[in-house]
């Protein structure tokens, strides 16, 4: 998955690893702020109420 | 056979001998599945920061995110309740029902123990979307200063973790509820002297609970849900341990003093003290 994205950025080496890092940074954007909200109320570990309904 | 060929630029340029070669050596089965474990690998190893970056998430974006829905919800309240000089002066004070919507803010809570001019805005109902703007209110419960439980949920790491200290609350500790009326002060229950949270009204300062407890925020704490209430009282849950849903930490305090902004424009002595 890597090496084919890094074989296919425009650029020398500097250029690749400079897009490389932009890239990263645009994914964990996106992770941080669309998708964890997303999936998060999906997991368990965030209940603070008292709640005749938890199994637990 | 050796080729002599002219270029442009008018030089010469000798081929190599040999058969001339188009395109890549031909993709072996030994490739594809080399290719396809590397490509396991590294989804593995991609998993794993992203599993770090979900942590980074819950502990600080979700701080930053609920800190400034916090600022926001503030300056509503602020502006809505104007110079604070709102209600009658004199004469005995006592907390009424408030009418408002899930999500609205209504209240400020003030916490001492938990930092010097601690506060936090209070919206109405527990739902996720209304935690993760602060501390909620369990609509089923009475308001600020009415007789039964006024109970507050509210989370301990994450969403601006309001109630991440809540375990140092000791017995006589003030929990000093604003509204738009006045102000009510509420004690933590138990016997400061000693720091013991046994209290002679049956009622402990601190309990921890499993999650389908609902008998902590009843009219009577620890009372069944439908009984009448004995008095004035105020419960704040959150989780427990601090990074698990396993349990519930919960606070009981007993109202200690209420008072009309009118009555009090600086707020009531238990914030003026420290």
């Amino acid at each position: 998955m890597y090496t084919w994205i890094w074989r296919h950025l425009p650029g020398g080496t500097a250029g690749k690893a400079l897009l490389s890092l932009l890239m990263a940074l645009v994914v964990c954007a996106v992770l941080l702020f669309v998708v964890f909200p997303w999936i998060e109320p999906m997991l368990p570990f965030t209940a603070v109420t008292v709640d005749p309904g938890s199994g637990q | 056979m050796r080729r002599t060929v002219s270029s442009a630029t008018g030089t010469e340029w000798t081929a190599p001998a040999g058969p001339v070669r188009y395109g890549r050596p031909r993709r072996t089965p030994g490739d594809v599945g080399r290719t396809v474990v590397r490509g396991i690998g590294q989804a593995l190893v991609t998993a794993g920061p992203i599993v770090l970056l979900f942590v980074v998430y819950e502990v600080w974006v979700t701080d930053l995110l609920t800190n400034q829905r916090q600022g926001e919800l503030s300056d509503e309240l602020q502006a809505e309740w104007g110079d604070g000089t709102a209600g009658q002066t004199g004469g005995t004070f006592t907390g009424g029902p408030i009418d408002v919507e899930v999500g609205e803010p209504f209240a400020v809570v003030h916490v001492p123990r938990l930092g010097e001019n601690w506060s936090r805005v209070v919206v109405e109902g527990t739902g996720t979307a209304e935690l993760e703007d602060g501390p909620g209110h369990y609509v089923d419960t009475v308001m600020p200063g009415e007789q039964g439980n006024f109970s507050v949920a509210g989370h301990r790491v994450g969403r601006g973790s309001p109630f991440l200290d809540l375990d140092t609350m000791r017995p006589g500790d003030p929990i000093v509820i604003e509204t738009a009326e006045g102000w009510f002060t509420y004690q933590v229950l138990g016997d400061a002297a000693t720091g013991d949270f046994a209290s002679p009204s049956g009622i402990p300062g601190q309990q921890v609970v499993t999650p389908a407890d609902v008998d902590v925020i009843a009219p009577t704490p620890g009372g069944a849900p439908g009984t009448a209430a004995t008095g004035k009282y105020l419960t704040l849950t959150t989780c427990h341990p601090k990074y698990s849903a396993r349990q519930r930490l919960v606070i009981h305090a007993e109202l200690a003093d209420a008072r009309s902004r009118a009555d009090a424009p600086d707020g009531p002595a238990a914030l003026r003290e420290d």
